[in-house]
């Protein structure tokens, strides 16, 4: 039982990452697909901030799945997007 | 005798023409149990930022989500109020300052109702739908745009 936790938490997947608005300036890309071995949205968040530093500055909302999530929010999904303030209209 | 069709894309690319929102309203007049329309339209400000003006947004969006969103808006404002119809229209891509960037037409037998519904539904696009706007000013810098 032990070794199958063990095997799960090693398991890395491959996750799409959109980026929107004004942290395309930061990133200079809109998408990336990374490779992640974590469990959580904050655990993601800490290695999208060691690779865009100002990053963490910003102010952004954790879409997975289009569907809004907090940092303690599971990974299920393949795709996250992360959305700075909305300007519709 | 409602209006619901299957969920598709509110985006069109550019401004929206006076030229379509005349020709929306032409294509109500078949529907003759409405007695009252109501219109939203957005348009591009040339908002002057510490000396530089705003000549164009640039829209972008999460589409997929801002399509779901725009699906759950519709929804909830059928349930709230005694529609007839309703159509969204949002720009992507580059409005200039004049245009109109976004259009929101809905329809009832009754006035009170297309009112309330009306500000219903564009208070909740600007607050739950992942719309982005580039605001590039003249000398083409830009600034990303806010909602209040």
């Amino acid at each position: 039982m032990s070794t199958h936790k063990l095997n799960i938490k090693l398991l890395k997947m491959n996750i799409t990452i959109k980026y929107f608005g004004q942290l395309t300036d930061i990133t200079q890309l809109e998408e990336e697909t990374l490779e992640f071995g974590g469990t959580y949205v904050y655990e993601l968040l800490e290695t999208l901030y060691r690779k865009y530093n100002t990053l963490k500055t910003k102010d952004f909302q954790v879409a997975q799945n289009q569907e809004l999530v907090n940092e303690n929010t599971k990974i299920t999904g393949q795709e996250i997007a992360l959305l700075p303030p909305f300007a519709g209209g | 005798m409602k209006d619901k069709k299957p969920m598709k894309s509110v985006f069109k690319e550019g401004a929206i023409t006076s030229e379509f929102i005349g020709n929306s309203i032409y294509k109500h007049q078949t529907k003759t149990s409405i007695g009252a329309h109501n219109i939203f339209l957005g348009q591009v400000r040339a908002d002057d930022i510490d000396g530089k003006i705003v000549s164009a947004i640039e829209y972008t969006a999460y589409e997929d989500m801002a399509n779901q969103k725009f699906h759950e808006i519709r929804e909830s404002a059928f349930e709230k109020f005694d529609l007839t119809c309703m159509h969204i229209y949002h720009s992507l891509g580059t409005v200039k300052a004049g245009e109109i960037c976004l259009f929101v037409f809905v329809s009832s037998p009754r006035r009170k109702v297309v009112f309330e519904a009306l500000e219903y539904i564009v208070e909740a696009i600007k607050a739950d739908v992942p719309v982005f706007g580039k605001e590039i000013f003249e000398d083409e810098s830009h600034q990303w745009k806010v909602n209040s």
